[in-house]
């Protein structure tokens, strides 16, 4: 019991016993979507119950717990879901990748390669690849069974025909196993080939959805492509303004009303590590050189 | 320079602490009590019981309280609270025959066995605007409640029901095991006990206009209000030890049969068919709107041709669940810059190319 009285990780056992088995059963059919009893949790529904019921089904006293949302720990709904489970478990929490045990993430996943052992936790909005291609929930999961996947190939061919290039900049169809295709969640191109054979074991809640997928250390993960138009993942010409990085993904910071833009990098671990190494950017664009113009 | 922004933390606090502030109001205005909200704005209190899954008239007049009388914030607050007690198990089902009734009226037949009971209703009220309640003050006795009223009172279902006119009772229909909807994911095809369920919680307003379109022809089905009735009923559970059911509670809930055409099929005669609607408290408005939909989503099951949303399982019990629904609408609220990012690569990379083809087109003067 917490200080509150509730039960360890909010949940009561019962319930946290019944998303285990909806786990191990998504581990055991990587890519594959069960349905599970979601419950109402104390934050709404599309801010992240999916991955905060994973996280308080598998979390115990020992964990270290790390949140991230755009591949920040700072951000206001990673702050509330850090706080929620420090008052709920009372566990260590962390904002280095290399420690944590368990991450949950919203729409990214971490610069630094993850360890055997560490327990990647993804918020999904929408669990369903086909779901733009056919909105009925009975159609979609004939399909998954019949692995009848021929719409998402055509999606995706008219997508290159049309507009010369697959349009779909995030949460990127992937191929898991060679069996089920999967929503990876809301992450950019960029994030989706470090699934691939990833050393940590991803699972993914959906709790509006009422969803739980998961993929096994080491499992392939191919995102959908054809022979002449293969898979890219976004570049800049840039490199990070505080850390100097090249190789991560970076957000664009508007400075003022004149356009004028700097690009840090999207996961504050990483860059801070870097810079706590002695890497540095270039500052971005200095305001006052700009004012004394 | 610009540093990566940290203090989220502290943004947090701050708006949690001005919430509160502005939860407060006035001080000088005395601060109001969970007990009056439940005594004084009790039909706000029975909605959030109804869809917020829990009857507890305490807990929903704290849940308003805290809400700032947002209905949809205190039924979410009264879900999650709900979502940490554990089920102990489940009640025999609530015989409504049995009510003590406030309230009941048909509008199939003028006169009804037992009488038609008008109750505490809105209805037939002119709706002008009482200065008298800007004060506080004594009121006007009213006549005892339920006075001279039969008890129990014949359900008006029963006597349609006796020439075969209406088709028997669902629950004596089926004694299958149901479902739980509050433990299990909704699923489909959705038996008639898991839509009940879904609508019994749904969003008022969502099953009001869904039932508001099936009277101006989308998915038209003639309904007649067969009854109405509301009044408390026992709540009993068989305890295991004893081997028998016991009261545990008393709860006072509101029903609607709703009698609908149905022109018959080949194999069955012409006959009137039901829509049922049951929630927690005097939630009239509720109860009728959601017998209308549970009829119109038994379409398939009557063989009825589906060309409405309102017929639509997956449309209707996907998204009227107002707690979902909220959260999700207002997760746009959430950072998604990220994905912003990569939509800005891909339009701006679009964009480029679209470009440098026109400069390059051999037609370009020509259409300069």
């Amino acid at each position: 019991m917490t200080a509150d009285g509730y039960n360890f990780g909010y949940l009561d056992e019962q319930t946290k016993r019944m998303i285990r088995r909806a786990i191990l059963k998504g581990v055991a059919i990587p890519g594959y979507q069960v349905p599970f009893g979601s419950r109402e949790m104390p934050l709404p529904y599309g801010w992240g119950t999916g991955g905060i019921q994973i996280t308080a089904a598998v979390i115990g006293p020992g964990d270290t717990l790390k949140v991230i949302d755009q591949g920040a720990d700072d951000t206001t709904n990673a702050v509330s879901i850090r706080n929620f489970f420090v008052r709920m478990c009372d566990v260590a929490t962390t904002e280095r990748t290399a420690e944590a045990s368990i991450i949950q993430t919203r729409h990214r996943i971490p610069e630094r390669k993850l360890a055997p052992g560490q327990i990647l936790v993804y918020q999904v909005p929408i669990p369903e690849p086909l779901r733009w291609l056919e909105p009925r929930e009975t159609e979609t999961r004939k399909m998954h069974a019949l692995r009848e996947y021929g719409v998402m190939h055509v999606k995706l061919y008219e997508d290159i025909s049309v507009k010369g290039r697959v349009s779909t900049a995030y949460d990127y169809p992937v191929l898991v196993n060679g069996r089920y295709i999967m929503r990876p969640s809301p992450i950019p191109k960029f994030d989706t080939p470090k699934m691939h054979r990833m050393a940590a074991l991803q699972l993914f809640g959906a709790g509006r959805e009422k969803r739980i997928y998961a993929v096994p250390p080491y499992t392939d993960v191919v995102p959908l492509d054809f022979e002449d138009h293969p898979f890219t993942i976004e570049t800049w010409d840039q490199a990070c303004a505080l850390c100097g990085a090249t190789t991560s993904f970076l957000d664009e910071v508007i400075l003022d009303d004149r356009g004028r833009r700097m690009f840090v990098c999207s996961d504050t671990d990483f860059c801070q590590e870097r810079r706590e190494a002695g890497h540095r950017g270039d500052g971005g664009p200095n305001p006052l050189e700009e004012a004394a113009e | 320079m610009y540093v990566a922004t940290k203090g989220g933390e502290q943004a947090i606090a701050n708006a949690h602490a001005l919430l509160a502030e502005d939860r407060r109001g006035d001080p000088t205005v005395p601060e109001i009590t969970p007990a009056q909200i439940r005594e004084q704005l009790r039909l706000g209190i029975d909605r959030v019981m109804a869809e917020g899954s829990l009857y507890d008239p305490d807990l929903a007049a704290l849940a308003l309280k805290q809400a700032r009388g947002d209905q949809v914030e205190a039924i979410f607050l009264l879900r999650a609270y709900r979502t940490t007690l554990p089920r102990l198990g489940y009640s025999e089902p609530v015989a409504t025959p049995e009510m003590r009734v406030h309230r009941r009226i048909s509008a199939t037949f003028k006169e009804i066995a037992g009488g038609q009971i008008l109750g505490p209703t809105f209805d037939y009220t002119q709706r002008l605007l009482d200065p008298s309640l800007a004060e506080t003050g004594e009121i006007a006795d009213a006549p005892a409640a339920g006075q001279g009223v039969a008890h129990p009172l014949p359900r008006v279902a029963d006597t349609i029901g006796r020439e075969g006119l209406l088709e028997p009772d669902a629950a004596e229909q089926d004694d299958g095991p149901i479902a739980d909807l509050t433990r299990e994911p909704l699923r489909f095809p959705a038996d008639r006990a898991m839509r009940l369920q879904a609508l019994a919680r749904g969003d008022e307003g969502f099953l009001l206009s869904m039932g508001y379109s099936t009277q101006r022809g989308y998915a038209r089905n003639h309904p007649f209000a067969g009854e109405i009735r509301m009044g408390e009923v026992a709540v009993e559970m068989v305890a295991p030890e004893l081997g028998f059911a016991i009261d545990i509670a008393d709860i006072c809930v509101t029903e609607c049969d709703m009698v609908n055409q149905f022109k018959g099929s080949k194999t069955e005669l012409p006959q009137f068919t039901r829509g049922y609607g049951l929630v927690f408290g005097y939630g009239e408005r509720k109860a009728m709107a959601m017998a209308l939909v549970d009829r119109s989503l038994r379409a398939e099951e009557l063989g009825e041709e589906i060309t409405a949303p309102p017929q639509d399982p997956e449309f209707v019990l996907y998204h009227c669940d107002n707690v979902e629904a909220s959260g999700f609408v207002q997760h746009l609220k959430l950072p998604h810059h990220v994905d912003f990012q990569s939509e800005l690569h891909v339009v701006r990379g679009m964009r480029a190319e679209a470009e440098k083809a026109l400069a390059e087109s051999p037609f370009k003067e020509a259409a300069e």
